[in-house]
């Protein structure tokens, strides 16, 4: 072979590296572009959302209950349901979760025991939402006799989203360095004040976010609510945990199923007020999420 | 800094031609103004401490420092007459000439077969495949343990045959240099020799440029020698005169392991 | 004088308390499971008292609230089955390639644009989607197929695929950043191109992983509930025309609930036997996948 063969191929070997170059370029374009799928789907979307629902939003709007008139409907009483419904739900599951997932990372031994928790955590993340609705009705409902209440709702939803925190949880406190922990050993700390002055002050911006991330999507929730009986349509803001309640969702999905346009109208502007909630939450779990990286 | 040293270079001229060749990661300088000449035919061993820049310099002669974003490249390496860092040239084509080895085998998660047949593949290869993935397991010594069993995965063979399966796969590109990073620093002492001796084989056919921490390594195959210190190329010459009579104290404190 | 090293029941005591009480708010998950399971048997096996496994499994009519009742679960099964599937050809393509994009292509800064924008689009909630299915793409298929029923499985469809990208995507894109580095500099090696490494090499090695996203996001799928809710309709319909109004289980669960159930009726009964066939499919995925993606993780260790 001579040099001059080298940067050279013949015609039929150049026509074939142009194919796989070009094919190279086709298939960038190709995975570029479903990328913006998901992207435009939800530039539509909020579009969608947007031009439906904007005229209906008002302070009006803010702080009239349901009515059968549409011009004179409001969202009071469900936005007033969904902050009980998640604070109630933040202080049941919030607790719990962080203990199952400390004794889970900090605690249990390598055994089929721990092995089974864990693979239970994991299958309950990915039971539908509506079955935990049939088990609310059941159980909380049902036979606890708290009837159609802001408590079954609320503990209902702590079920839900309890496996999703654990394991958010898990992940914050695997990622303390060990290094850490055996400095707070060396230093004669015992088990749990370890934990508590070391592992879980530093774990805790990273459970906070997937908590909030958690109870973002318990606000957005609607089938296990509707399972465990709020109602669609409320005079009333709820004030204690025996009351009636609705929600965000369900309010929506109450006007949402109204043929008439002046209603749809006015599930769109619900949207906006959830979406604006959400979002909002979803940002405060951000911010946390960057300080702690940029820290780390 | 750059001193031209002398090499025998044969008719055919060299095989790669390194010109004022600097490397940064970001701010820091990893090879600092290299040249040299890598003969054709015949083993380069590329030496010197740990983060000397040796790995870096290797991996600029197949452009394989693209696929690092902060990589910059400085300076030429010509290749057949043509610099592989003109704007005109595709990596993809370089790396189809100039074939590498990596430090830790890496076979694809395939068969043994495939794993050999890939490269010929992805190259549009159109003949005798079974035939070529024999000549290339032959000629890294692997035939005779895999002959029979080419349909197994390659995670089943032990590190060291993996490693031969690595070299195989890179043969069967038909490659015109091979570049060898550590090959057998993941081995154990039995298939580090069995590696060596396939490296000396090979030599015959091969340019070859392999980086080595082990001196004695590079002093039984390589038939010239280049020491790297803090990314410049401190002396460069046939293997025998760096171990036995060279010029520069630091490579002799190093070859003689008084530091690194 | 000899230090005093024994345990001290002062220090001992609280710390195996509070070990105790960790391990009680841990196993309570198990309970939790035990709970929907033994909820979901009792009145499941009332309901096969009064009906045969043999009619709810192979009947094709689903009329629990007419006078001539039929339990067959067909219809619904279906209408899960086909919105799941039709969403499924949306998604997996769509969210694979995404995965693609985000994991071989985008540098670091277009994926702190996209990943954000990808977790907002699985923040939405259901009942949004639902909204956007009604509102939105029913009127655009009406006007390309003017057959179109106003409450139709094909809208449905459209929005459960678009919910269940990320899903997809993310999860293939963990699964394609674990495949080693090394893997893709021995391809590019050997002169493949980045759509030949991608493509042939690191695909096929994260494919366990892929798939368990694959299983997990059509789980996902079968148990939505508010998009089909709102879009698909309330019509148990044994069909496979897309265009037309269908039931699904987990919309059936709801409209079941929606009007007054007196607990100890059939009617009541069916909530159980159709979530307890929900429960066991979404479940049995669920383990499939986690099953994939465990025979995934032991190929590079």
């Amino acid at each position: 072979m001579t040099r001059s063969e080298r940067p050279v191929d013949d015609a039929a070997r150049t026509a074939f590296h142009r194919r796989r170059r070009l094919a190279g370029s086709v298939f960038a374009v190709v995975c570029g572009a479903a990328t913006l799928v998901g992207v435009v789907a939800l530039a539509v979307l909020l579009a969608d959302v947007f031009a439906d629902g904007f005229r209906e939003l008002d302070v009006a709007f803010l702080t009239s209950f349901a009515s059968r008139f549409p011009e004179r409907a409001g969202i009071k009483a469900a936005l007033a349901g969904s902050i009980w419904i998640v604070s109630l739900t933040a202080l049941i599951a919030f607790p719990l979760s962080v203990a199952a997932a400390i004794y889970l990372e900090e605690y249990a031994p390598r055994s089929w025991v721990t092995r089974a928790i864990q693979t239970n955590i994991a299958n309950l993340a990915g039971v539908p939402s509506i079955v935990y609705g049939i088990l609310g009705l059941a159980l909380f409902v049902r036979a606890l006799g708290l009837d159609r209440s802001v408590i079954s709702g609320a503990l209902t939803l702590s079920l839900l989203v309890m496996p999703v925190i654990i394991m958010a949880a898990q992940e914050a406190l695997r990622a303390v360095p060990s290094t850490i922990r055996e400095a707070a050993y060396g230093l004669g700390a015992t088990r749990w004040q370890v934990v508590r002055t070391q592992v879980l002050p530093m774990a805790m911006p990273g459970i906070l976010t997937g908590t909030i991330l958690a109870l973002s999507r318990a606000v957005g929730e609607t089938a296990p609510l509707i399972m465990v009986g709020a109602v669609g349509f409320l005079a009333f803001t709820p004030q204690g945990l025996s009351d009636s309640f609705t929600v965000l969702p369900l309010q929506i999905y109450n006007w949402v199923s109204r043929p008439q346009d002046e209603f749809r109208a006015l599930a769109a502007a619900g949207i906006i007020v959830l979406l604006t909630l959400l979002l909002t939450m979803n940002a405060v779990a951000i911010i946390l999420r960057n300080r702690y990286s940029s820290r780390s | 800094m750059s001193t031209t040293y002398d090499i025998a270079i044969g008719s055919e001229g060299p095989a790669l031609e390194v010109r004022d060749l600097s490397v940064f990661y970001g701010e820091t300088k990893a090879v600092d103004s290299v040249s040299l000449s890598v003969p054709e035919r015949g083993v380069v061993a590329l030496i010197g401490p740990s983060g000397c820049g040796k790995t870096t310099l290797l991996r600029c002669f197949n452009r394989m420092n693209d696929l690092i974003k902060a990589a910059r490249v400085d300076g030429a390496v010509e290749f057949g007459g043509v610099d592989l860092y003109d704007a005109s040239v595709d990596p993809v084509e370089v790396r189809r000439r100039i074939g590498m080895v990596f430090q830790k085998p890496n076979p694809f998660p395939k068969s043994i077969y495939d794993n050999v047949a890939f490269g010929p593949r992805i190259n549009g290869f159109q003949g005798d495949l079974d035939a070529l993935v024999e000549e290339s397991l032959r000629q890294a010594a692997l035939w005779d343990e895999v002959s029979d069993r080419l349909g197994d995965s390659a995670y089943a063979l032990s590190g060291g045959q993996q490693q031969r399966l690595c070299i195989a796969r890179t043969l069967a590109v038909k490659p015109q240099i091979v570049l060898m990073d550590e090959p057998a620093s993941a081995l154990d002492p039995i298939a580090t020799q069995r590696i060596e001796e396939l490296i000396y084989e090979l030599k015959k056919q091969y340019t070859i440029v392999i980086v080595t921490h082990n001196m004695q390594q590079a002093a039984r195959i390589s038939d010239y020698t280049a020491f790297l210190y803090m990314g410049k190329l401190i002396e460069y010459g046939p293997t025998d005169a760096i171990f036995t009579n060279p010029r520069e104290e630091r490579t002799e404190a190093y070859v003689t392991g008084r530091f690194g | 004088m000899a230090p005093d090293l024994t345990y001290k029941r002062s220090r001992n005591v609280p710390e195996q308390v509070i070990g105790g009480v960790l391990f009680l708010c841990a196993a309570a998950s198990t309970l939790v499971t035990l709970g929907v399971v033994a909820v979901l048997l009792r009145e499941t096996i009332a309901f096969f008292g009064e009906v045969t496994v043999v009619e709810f499994v192979t009947g094709t009519r689903w009329e629990p609230m007419f006078q001539e009742k039929h339990f067959g679960v067909l219809p619904l099964l279906a209408g899960s089955v086909q919105v799941a599937a039709c969403a499924a050809v949306i998604a997996l393509p769509v969210g694979l390639l995404t995965a693609i994009f985000l994991s071989e292509y985008a540098g670091p800064r277009v994926q702190g644009i996209l990943k954000p924008l990808l977790e907002i689009l699985a923040g939405i909630p259901t009942v949004v989607y639902g909204y956007f299915a009604l509102t939105f793409v029913t009127p655009l298929l009406r006007t390309v197929f003017p057959s179109t029923d106003v409450f139709n499985a094909a809208s449905a469809s459209v929005v459960v695929g678009i919910m269940i990208i990320p899903t997809v995507a993310s999860l293939s894109e963990d699964a394609l950043r674990a495949v080693p580095q090394a893997l893709r500099e021995g391809a590019y090696g050997l002169g493949a191109t980045k759509l030949e490494v991608s493509t042939r090499v690191v695909v096929p090695a994260a494919l366990s992983g892929i798939i368990a996203s694959f299983i997990l996001a059509i789980s996902r799928a079968i148990g939505e509930t508010m998009a089909v809710v709102i879009a698909a309709g309330n019509l148990p319909n044994l069909t496979l025309n897309p265009l037309e109004s269908i039931q699904t289980m987990t919309a059936y669960i709801v409209q079941a609930s929606l009007g007054d159930t007196p607990q100890g009726t059939i009617v009541y009964r069916t909530l159980f036997a159709v979530g307890m066939t929900l429960f066991l499919i979404t479940l049995a995925m669920n383990i499939l996948s986690q099953w994939v993606l465990a025979r995934f993780r032991e190929e590079y260790q």
